[in-house]
């Protein structure tokens, strides 16, 4: 079943187009991605299909309902959690919780199963002021207040950023345990690590997906030769690398530069290069390509 | 229902959480009254005067001990050469009033019936100049009264000034209006319009939105609060005007509530009306308060009398709720009269509550814009 229709939305501010032409499908009980930088348009996309923002063109449904006409009866079925924690800062835990729990006409008894996981972490601080947790309980907490009404699809606008590893990684443990109560996740982020845990990703850009897959095609559709390349001297490194001509494409990740290079070119001929150039330290090898380097290759590709 | 009474327990979590913000929204009430029944007033007293009196005789020595007796004037120089007259104001700025005796005063006035004192008063502040002129022609009329039956002559001329209303010519009697009119304008429009922007940006607005509480209870659980806020601040009000300003509600205590009650309404109509319009809390702070406040202050005929205004201003003023509001508060609080001599205030202040409550209905959006 189809939790999540989209045919063809567009959303302009002034002259910049935010959404450009977007459709996709989101089954029932799948979590789906939608990765891509700042700016990229998730937000907009998030608040439309929220029923917050209307579209220029283009139309939505939500659990089969009208994200237009039906607006009212998509705000009593969905959960969701906005990039900002909006929470109530002067509010107790408890209090932040009860209050979205009758918003919603329901109690935290009667749906206390679902986010019981998730809450009896934050539960020995309930009587603490949400202003004064911690950025991961935070999250905690403003996700058992968008779960608290038992929504059938939840929509998680960057949940994630600000949060510690540590945090990131237990809040998509409990999505995967959300996943298997049948319900359907939307969720936005800028870091491609937390997309290979997505059922299927769509990579976005300037408000325009680039694709859409299941994270493990997505990788094996790469194609390239992918190396990384370290040396003592990174900054200099990196401008050496976009240098030299049999080097197709060059970033930055994290300690070590990933580049794509012509077939016939051999990890020695760049040693010997690099060695020409000065380099010490030099470590070229052969790896496995992350959803990262698909969407720097899939972005590259569409901006020439 | 239980939404409703939910989010109205929340919105009093914040105002009672934000002590800071507490104490001014019930202090300011107490304050003010304090400062405008005590410390601002436009009453004359011990102004300083100089005297100039070149004829020294028993008639102006009796005016002179006369004006010093009173609580108004305070005798602080005697000129003696008229020169003085005219520097003696540049010269000691704390001279509001020069008492100028003709020569041969006594004598004048004993053979001829006619002698003249000039009064100069220093009128940079016109209120307070005709005010204590006033004061000093009335005391040296009743020195006149008593030479009169002292000779024994038959006319008397009488003039007789009453202040209706206000016999001491207290200046609570005009401010406590006024402060009422500004308060309520003040925690009503500004802390609720701020307290709904405030959800706008922190961003809880969003969820509010995308939940089904509908946003007509969200507006008015917004305003609850701040109406019973309102009231302990008109209590407050009452209580100080009438045991320590000594202004007693002369009028129908129960209109007085009622008017006021309707108020405070559209008060909040009006902050709820900004908070569809400012998207931030400065933008909603500087609105209610600069576009308010001052209004308030200025046209309401809290501090200038509005019948004195250019006539565009007169119908500007006729916009502002609180000249209404104070208008009606004057009449059946200090003039004792009954809600049929408010009608007219009354019509109008409904109208603007209509009006605002549908403005701010029709505005606030349901999605975000």
């Amino acid at each position: 079943m189809v939790a999540i229709s989209v045919q063809n939305i567009n959303k302009k501010y002034g002259n910049i187009q935010a959404l450009n032409n977007i459709s996709f499908d989101v089954q029932q009980g799948e979590i789906y991605g939608i990765i891509g930088p700042d700016g990229a348009g998730k937000t907009s996309l998030f608040r439309i299909l929220t029923t917050l923002l209307l579209a220029e063109s283009g139309t939505a449904t939500v659990d089969g309902l009208d994200i237009i006409k039906d607006y009212k009866q998509i705000r009593n079925r969905i959960g969701y959690m906005p990039g900002k924690f909006s929470l109530y800062q002067d509010l107790t835990v408890e209090e932040n919780l009860e209050f979205f729990a009758t918003v919603f006409n329901t109690t935290i008894k009667e749906n206390y199963d679902l986010i019981k996981d998730i809450y009896s972490q934050i539960e020995p601080f309930k009587d603490r002021r949400a202003g004064k947790l911690s950025g991961g309980m935070k999250q905690k907490l403003a996700l058992s207040c968008a779960l608290i009404h038992k929504p059938t699809v939840l929509f998680l606008d960057e949940p994630t950023t600000g949060v510690d590893p540590v945090s990131r990684k237990e809040f998509w443990e409990m999505l995967q345990n959300l996943k298997a109560q049948n319900i359907t996740i939307l969720v936005s982020t800028p870091y491609m690590d937390e997309a290979m845990l997505c059922d299927r990703i769509a990579l976005i850009q300037e408000g325009t997906f680039l694709q859409v897959d299941t994270p493990d095609n997505i990788i094996e559709l790469f194609t390239q030769i992918l190396w990384a390349v370290k040396s003592k001297e990174m900054f200099r490194l990196l401008n050496d690398l976009r240098g030299y001509d049999r080097i197709k494409t060059c970033f930055t990740f994290g300690e070590v530069h990933h580049i794509t290079v012509k077939e016939d070119l051999k990890m020695e001929d760049i040693r010997t290069y690099l060695i020409g150039k000065g380099h010490q330290d030099i470590d070229v090898y052969a790896i496995k390509p992350s959803i990262e380097d698909c969407y720097m290759q899939l972005a590259q590709k569409t901006k020439v | 229902m239980k939404q409703f009474l939910s989010f109205v327990k929340k919105e009093f979590f914040h105002i009672f959480r934000d002590t800071r913000t507490m104490m001014i929204i019930l202090g300011i009430p107490i304050i003010q009254m304090l400062l405008f029944g005590f410390a601002i007033t436009t009453e004359v007293r011990n102004v300083q005067v100089a005297v100039f009196d070149p004829s020294k005789d028993i008639s102006t020595e009796r005016i002179i001990n006369q004006l010093d007796a009173s609580n108004y004037f305070h005798i602080v120089q005697m000129l003696n050469n008229p020169d003085e007259i005219s520097t003696i104001f540049k010269k000691d700025h704390n001279i509001n009033l020069v008492v100028v005796f003709d020569e041969k005063f006594n004598e004048n006035l004993l053979h001829t019936g006619e002698a003249s004192i000039q009064l100069i008063a220093d009128a940079t502040d016109p209120n307070q100049a005709t005010t204590l002129s006033g004061y000093a022609t009335s005391i040296i009329n009743s020195y006149q009264q008593e030479l009169l039956q002292e000779y024994k002559i038959p006319i008397q001329i009488k003039p007789e000034v009453k202040m209706l209303y206000n016999p001491q010519i207290k200046s609570a009697y005009n401010f406590v209006p006024g402060v009422m009119g500004l308060i309520f304008m003040l925690i009503c429009a500004m802390m609720t319009s701020i307290s709904i922007v405030r959800e706008k940006e922190t961003g809880t607005m969003e969820i509010l939105l995308a939940s089904p509480m509908k946003p007509f209870y969200i507006i008015v659980a917004k305003a609850i609060p701040y109406f019973a806020i309102s009231i302990v601040n008109l209590t407050t009000i009452l209580l100080l005007s009438v045991y320590v300003l000594k202004v007693p509600v002369t009028g129908s205590f129960y209109s007085l509530i009622g008017i006021s009650l309707l108020f405070i309404m559209v008060a909040l109509s009006l902050g709820i009306f900004i908070s569809t319009v400012a998207q931030t809390q400065v933008a909603a702070m500087l609105v209610s308060g600069m576009g308010m406040i001052l209004p308030v202050m200025i046209l309401s005929g809290m501090i200038f009398p509005i019948e004195s205004m250019p006539v565009i201003l007169q119908w500007v003023s006729d916009i502002i709720p609180a000249k209404w509001y104070i208008s009606a508060v004057r009449k059946l609080m200090i003039q004792g009269l009954g809600i049929t001599a408010v009608y007219r205030e009354l019509v109008v202040l409904l109208g603007m509550l209509v009006f605002l409550v549908f403005v701010s209905l029709k505005n606030f959006k349901t999605r975000l814009n």
